[in-house]
């Protein structure tokens, strides 16, 4: 095993040259590190400037997510042993614009998930005092998957569409949304119907597949996409033999 | 008399900001840097140009369509046209079209009917059926009709 391993790191510095450009630092080889790890150890010791977000460092805040040579992966959770011997090329996610270094503005998609409304919505409110709303295992399995989503962007990185189509609202948000959906407590869906159906939702998706592929959760946000395809296909057609009934 | 303390502005004229070389930068309006989408982003990766040829064999299906649509129309002249399309058909160059549409059309059914446990989500007595039980139902599925049209052809 090597005593280093050299990292490219992305650099943008607004203030500084404008363009982006590639740094290349020298970092200890450990066998247990991840990128993580050696992005902190150049932070600490040998550029304190270099900008990149991180918190929990156990693959559960969501914080860490960059592109490893190509791929959208949470640092925290990416050994540097498989990309042996290196150079490691540490870039931001795809998709977003870049603030500074490896840290991308995600204020889209926090704008997106608020027009999904991802929580859940009751026609009526139950009084506390009328007790909780009880669920089945069952019907919990049926959402459980897409309730496991750390709002990483992973998702949003290895979708060409976002990149190309701004507009779509993305893989992640569809998920929440369809968590809620499917969720046997809530109400919402017809609220939420609006923004899912309309083209820039479910329409979008061309069903690349790779956000299932590259999600740190399993919770296959393509397979969210195109169940609700399939359900608003029916639903349309249910309208449509139904009078008075709105898809 | 109050007094009121300048607030800055956060420009980089503003004294007490650090100088910075680059004019346009100011401290609450941030000068994003936007990638943009080369044109060749689907060779990125090999999923993406998978995904670009899963589209494009969408084509030689809409082709196999017409084309037997077309079919059912020279049959409805009369047996003499039928004849005159078949020998027209026969023509190498045809042959070799047809062969790359059936190259695209089975790339296309593949890749296709590989992605159907995403959107069908069937239960049965209470349990998720496993992905590769639907898988295998489209398959056999496909089998199956093509055996029934071999059958039907080598009885002629």
């Amino acid at each position: 095993m090597p005593d280093t391993v050299k990292l490219e790191v992305f650099r943008y510095r607004p203030e500084g040259e404008g363009e982006p450009l590639y740094e290349t630092f020298e970092v200890p080889y450990r066998d247990e590190w991840m990128v993580l790890d050696a992005l902190n150890q150049i932070k600490d010791h040998q550029d304190g400037t270099l900008s990149y977000r991180w918190a929990c460092r156990m693959g559960v805040c969501g914080s860490c997510g960059m592109t490893v040579n190509g791929e959208p992966v949470l640092t925290c959770a990416t050994y540097l042993e498989p990309f042996l011997p290196g150079p490691i090329r540490v870039e931001p996610l795809h998709g977003f614009p870049v603030i500074r270094d490896l840290v991308g503005d995600l204020e889209d998609f926090v704008g997106k998930l608020q027009r999904v409304k991802p929580w859940i919505i009751r026609e009526e409110e139950r009084s506390p005092s009328e007790g909780e709303y009880l669920q089945t295992p069952e019907e919990m399995d049926a959402y459980k998957r897409y309730s496991m989503c750390i709002n990483c962007m992973l998702c949003y990185a290895a979708c060409p569409i976002y990149e190309l189509e701004p507009g779509f609202i993305g893989p992640a948000a569809i998920a929440l949304a369809q968590r809620y959906n499917l969720d046997s407590r809530d109400e919402g869906a017809r609220e939420r119907h609006e923004v899912l159906a309309e083209h820039e939702g479910v329409w979008s998706c061309t069903f690349v597949g790779e956000c299932s592929i590259v999600c740190p959760k399993d919770v296959d946000p393509a397979g969210a996409i195109q169940r609700y395809k399939v359900d608003a296909t029916l639903d349309f057609f249910r309208s449509l033999v139904t009078p008075g009934r709105s898809p | 008399m109050k007094s009121q303390a300048r607030i800055p502005t956060g420009r980089i004229s503003d004294p007490g900001y650090p100088q910075a070389s680059n004019p346009e930068y100011t401290r609450h309006h941030p000068r994003w840097y936007r990638r943009h989408m080369p044109i060749f982003w689907w060779l990125r990766k090999f999923a993406y140009t998978k995904f670009i040829l899963r589209e494009l064999t969408s084509q030689p299906v809409m082709y196999a369509t017409l084309f037997l649509l077309g079919k059912v129309w020279v049959l409805s002249r009369g047996p003499e046209a039928y004849e005159i399309f078949v020998q027209w058909l026969s023509h190498p160059a045809f042959l070799a079209f047809h062969a790359l549409v059936l190259v695209g059309l089975l790339f296309h059914t593949v890749t296709w009917l590989n992605l159907t446990p995403k959107a069908l989500v069937l239960r049965v007595a209470g349990r998720k059926v496993p992905g590769w039980a639907i898988v295998g139902a489209h398959y056999g599925a496909w089998l199956g009709l093509s055996g029934v049209i071999l059958w039907i052809l080598a009885g002629r």
